[in-house]
């Protein structure tokens, strides 16, 4: 494991979480809101388990500030592979942004269901994902 | 609102990339066709505003213009720079201030897709260290989850493609001047799915200004005006879904496009009906079939029959982007939503050439519409009419 690409992104432990803010409102967020924007915004766990909002392929090198394989020396594997990404609704909280992994652009459709992980995303880093949840534990859920 | 308000001179610096001249030249010489198809001279305007997102200042071009001492406000609005110049000069003639206003924008890009900074929009590190930040991935979500509710065919992406560079062959100052066919298109690399290179407008280089004045200035000068019917700049309402945004609300959200529209609309006291040309914004294929309907003209999902006929080409029910657009023009960010604006001059006084849109009287368009979007989620619309 790497060190998290920011510390406070999502909770420690065998089971971690993204972490999102309610909002005095009780509207949910995501991220975590910093500085004076925190003020009255209760950290929450957010839930591991989404359905797929929209997605997309990323099939060129992010200019800088991208910091994943490609993007220059000592980040990984020094060319750059094309990623998916995409929304994921957590139901009752948020829609939030994250990359998606273990599957194909074709498998991807509208409400798929999507479970929460944290992925290596360079030499040095992880970051979290979500991937489809299998066919067989999405029938045993 | 009070007085009315006309633009009287319209001017614009070919988009592309023009080496060895700088973005604020670009703009320079733009201010110089427009004072000439205005018959001004500069000393003549008496307030001016304009920008640009990357290319520098826009009241230095007074070195070049001359030091006529007259007050001019730099815009650094993103893509709203050229829509909130272009606001600003009109509140200026409006208010009966001033008889004669500036609206600038020029801009000149790097190679390349827009590569922003986090810290600019209040947003932390990590989003863009992971290669979440792209502004071409929020449109490619937005058109992908578009078209499985409204079932828009990647065909109809590559159609609004292929009309744009057929547009742009017929624009002098447009970029791309060549025809690309539907099957280069659909083929062509894909950038972020469903989105292939094709589809996908680039940063360029560019300048437009355009020269308002009061009723009686235009009168007394004789000049060929078009009117401003009506003008609306809105930024995001709640629960919206815009762009660079990690986490988005689960309620569905206003758009502001759709608030600007029926603003625009409203003030202007006209419906979609009504507008015989039409420019909207289309960073990439899919933000023009998007537009269509935050905009008022067809309903989600029409846009399918609206490509497959030819609704939205020069000759149709509602032409297009005539000029091709920012898929035939690039975006030079500080001059983009001018141009569009510049077109439907251009149109409205029937001097738009080969891309002429006819018009239902024969006389080409009455009423001409633009429509620019940008980040963080604000839009700006024009309505003009002809004089």
């Amino acid at each position: 494991m790497g060190q998290k690409i920011d510390p406070d992104l999502w909770s420690d432990g065998p089971e971690p979480h993204l972490m999102g803010g309610r909002l005095p409102s009780g509207e949910i967020v995501f991220p975590m809101p910093t500085g004076d924007a925190a003020q009255g915004v209760e950290p929450v766990r957010l839930s591991r388990r989404g359905k797929l909002w929209s997605w997309t392929s990323q099939g060129f090198l992010p200019k800088e500030p991208y910091e994943g394989p490609g993007s220059g020396p000592g980040e990984g594997p020094p060319d750059f592979r094309p990623f998916l990404l995409g929304y994921v609704e957590l139901p009752g909280e948020v829609i939030v942004e994250s990359r998606i992994v273990d599957c194909s652009l074709e498998d991807l459709h509208l409400g798929m269901e999507m479970e929460f992980c944290v992925v290596p995303f360079n030499a040095t880093h992880d970051t979290y994902a979500f991937r489809p949840v299998a066919a067989q534990e999405s029938k045993a859920a | 609102m009070s007085e009315n308000v006309y633009i009287i001179g319209a001017g614009i610096h070919p988009f592309g990339r023009t080496d060895g001249r700088s973005g604020r030249e670009q703009g320079v010489y733009a201010v110089r066709e427009a004072l000439k198809d205005a018959g001004l001279d500069w000393p003549d305007i008496e307030c001016a505003y304009g920008g640009s997102a990357a290319a520098g200042n826009a009241d230095i071009m007074v070195n070049e213009l001359g030091l006529t001492s007259l007050p001019f406000t730099n815009v650094a609005n993103g893509c709203a720079t050229g829509g909130s110049a272009l606001s600003a000069a009109q509140q200026a003639i409006a208010s009966g201030m001033y008889d004669l206003a500036l609206a600038t924008g020029f801009d000149k890009h790097p190679r390349g897709a827009f590569n922003a900074k986090p810290a600019d929009y209040g947003l932390p590190d990590w989003y863009g260290q992971t290669g979440m930040m792209l502004t071409t991935q929020f449109f490619a979500l937005k058109i992908q989850r578009y078209m499985q509710l409204y079932g828009i065919s990647r065909t109809t992406l590559g159609r609004v493609a292929e009309k744009a560079f057929r547009n742009g062959t017929l624009t002098p100052h447009a970029w791309r001047r060549s025809p690309i066919d539907l099957d280069t298109i659909m083929n062509a690399p894909m950038i972020n799915d469903p989105l292939t290179k094709y589809m996908f407008c680039s940063p360029s280089e560019g300048g437009v200004a355009l020269i308002l004045a009061s009723e009686k200035k235009m009168k007394e000068l004789g000049a060929d005006g078009v009117k401003v019917r009506s003008l609306a700049v809105k930024t995001r309402p709640p629960d919206s879904f815009e762009v660079f945004q990690p986490g988005v609300s689960i309620k569905e959200g206003g758009k502001p496009t759709v608030l600007a529209s029926k603003a625009a609309f409203e003030k202007a006291g006209l419906g979609p009906e009504d507008i015989e040309v039409a420019q909207l914004q289309d960073t990439e294929s899919g933000a023009e079939i998007m537009h269509m309907a935050e905009n008022g003209f067809c309903k989600d999902g029409e846009q399918e029959e609206w490509l497959a006929n030819g609704w939205s080409e020069i000759g149709g029910k509602l032409p297009v982007n005539t000029d091709g657009g920012c898929l035939a023009c690039g975006e030079p960010i500080g001059a983009s939503g001018l141009r569009q604006v510049y077109e439907n001059v251009q149109q409205l006084r029937g001097r738009g050439g080969e891309r002429q849109v006819p018009g239902r009287d024969g006389k080409g368009p009455r009423f001409g519409y633009s429509h620019v979007y940008g980040a963080p989620g604000l839009s700006a619309v024009a309505i003009l009419e002809r004089a």
